[in-house]
């Protein structure tokens, strides 16, 4: 299968930056032990705030630290380069390729993603889990359906970066759009603060969001927030957004698609 | 040349900005949810950690305004471009530092100083002429000492070409550091940011001083002054590393 060939050298391609991926790993940890501090001196002020008691509530942050290049939620998931394509019109050159455009750079990001995963998600949470006592889960069932929650998440974040890449059609420059929603995603998906621990309606509100598919959900299954019937409605909200997106993500192409070839005739 | 650049696609530079003061003041955002639920963090009240968020922030916003493209020079060792740096007859460094100077930038420094202005009234501090004297002399201390970290970072990219992350976690991460109180985090890590890399002279120890708290490694009283040494020091030894990597530099030959 020919996607499947994308995903493996987009996997390979991103093995080869070695150094920065270390650095990466370097920059995670030390921020999990920032935001992990502050988390000790908050729930020792509030003891089961959001109803995570510590050790959950730290679990989070390391979980999140370790999701951050996987799942794209900076914004820099490899898709600058379909932005830059289309805003210097190399765009039409894909467009004549026999393959989809949507499915292509699906598959170039799932690819970069499992890197990612392994690359910069191990390291920083096995040091977390060293340093912290960490509530993560014993048995493979509960880590199976967290890497389940993890490649949904990865598609919500594909689908949401995939329309901004898109909007360039529109805007030519795109980075700014680009900047707010990766703002959009830090603050909505958990990375700023869990979505439970936001006050009252917003927090009942942002976890209705698409962004909450991409880090709530899955470091939820993880420190044992989400397990039964909590657990298959999360996997639930993760695939409906996911496939909501794809569609919304198809139209927008297809209306871009026509665009081009407005533009170029 | 770059601002006039930037201008061009005018509803993206509106987002950037926007989005760079939005990016900052997240940080806040977050702050203020947690006093949602708490009333003192570590010990420090709102106001307080708003003095601290709003000191760091200018410090590092200041110095990011003036260098912060620096963190760019990996990436013009790897594809060669900095050789053409070197060819003009101007010193490598200003060329470096003045690249793609982002107005955008602008953001985080206003956003910054807003929280610091809404925090000073609300301080409970008495303002004598020197205390409020030291408040400037903390913004431009701390932003030597953050320009002095994106210098020996850039340096390190002569070596370490790919390796752009390293010095984000000197700069963002100390920033993020801090903009909470010493008191939240072990006492390593606090010996660390004051010996080590000696960031705990951008804001920790002045504002410590400043709201009559202790602080917490127990040093003598005078230390807290030491602000300006530190940042001669630093900024000499980081002009130092800089030369060192340009004379180390070997270009890739593309």
């Amino acid at each position: 299968m020919w996607y499947a060939a994308v995903a493996a050298g987009s996997f390979r391609r991103y093995a080869t930056y070695r150094i920065a991926t270390v650095a990466g790993v370097f920059t995670n940890t030390v921020f999990g032990f920032i935001v992990a501090f502050t988390y000790i001196a908050l729930w020792d002020e509030r003891p089961q705030l959001g109803g995570y008691d510590q050790a959950q509530a730290l679990a989070f942050v390391w979980t999140g630290q370790a999701l951050l290049a996987c799942t794209g939620l900076m914004g820099s998931g490899g898709l600058e380069e379909l932005q830059e394509r289309i805003r210097t019109g190399d765009i039409a050159v894909d467009l004549y390729r026999p393959a989809d455009l949507q499915l292509w750079w699906l598959a170039a990001d799932l690819g970069r993603a499992g890197l990612q995963l392994v690359g910069r998600g191990v390291a920083p949470l096995a040091v977390g889990a060293l340093a912290f006592p960490l509530a993560l889960p014993g048995d493979a069932l509960t880590w199976g359906a967290f890497l389940l929650s993890v490649l949904l998440g990865v598609l919500v974040s594909f689908t949401l970066r995939y329309l901004v890449a898109l909007a360039s059609f529109w805007l030519l420059d795109g980075t700014g759009l680009a900047l707010i929603s990766s703002l959009a995603c830090m603050f909505f998906s958990g990375m700023v603060l869990p979505l439970r621990v936001f006050p009252g309606a917003l927090g009942e509100v942002a976890q209705l969001l698409p962004w909450a598919a991409v880090l709530q959900v899955p470091a939820d299954v993880l420190v044992g927030a989400r397990s039964g019937g909590a657990l298959l409605r999360g996997l639930v909200f993760q695939a409906g957004w996911a496939v909501a997106l794809l569609a919304l993500g198809r139209l927008v192409q297809s209306a871009a698609t026509r665009k081009v070839v407005v533009h170029g005739g | 040349m770059w601002m006039r650049s930037a201008l061009a696609y005018r509803a993206s530079f509106l987002m950037m900005a926007f989005g760079n003061f939005a990016a900052n003041a997240l940080d806040f955002v977050a702050i203020m949810l947690m006093f949602s639920r708490i009333d003192a963090l570590g010990g420090f009240s709102l106001p307080e950690v708003a003095f601290l968020y709003g000191t760091s922030g200018v410090s590092l916003g200041l110095a990011d305004l003036l260098l912060g493209s620096i963190e760019g020079l990996g990436r013009r060792v790897r594809d060669g471009t900095l050789d053409v740096l070197l060819l003009r007859p101007a010193p490598v460094f200003a060329q470096v530092a003045a690249d793609r100077f982002a107005l955008r930038r602008l953001g985080r420094l206003t956003q910054a100083l807003l929280v610091l202005g809404w925090s000073l009234p609300q301080l409970p501090v008495e303002w004598t002429v020197g205390r409020v004297l030291m408040v400037p002399l903390m913004a431009v201390c701390g932003t030597a000492i953050f320009a002095a970290v994106f210098t020996a970072g850039a340096a390190f990219q002569f070596w370490a070409q790919d390796a752009a992350e390293v010095q984000n976690s000197f700069t963002y991460g100390g920033h993020a550091m801090l903009q909470y109180p010493p008191t939240v985090f072990a006492k390593e890590l606090v010996r660390g940011v004051t010996f080590l890399v000696p960031l705990a002279f951008v804001n920790w120890l002045p504002a410590l001083r400043l709201l009559g708290r202790p602080d917490p490694l127990g040093l003598p009283g005078w230390v807290d002054f030491l602000g300006p040494v530190v940042a001669a020091l630093m900024c000499t030894g980081a002009g130092l590393a800089w030369r060192l990597g340009l004379r180390a530099y070997r270009s890739t030959g593309s």
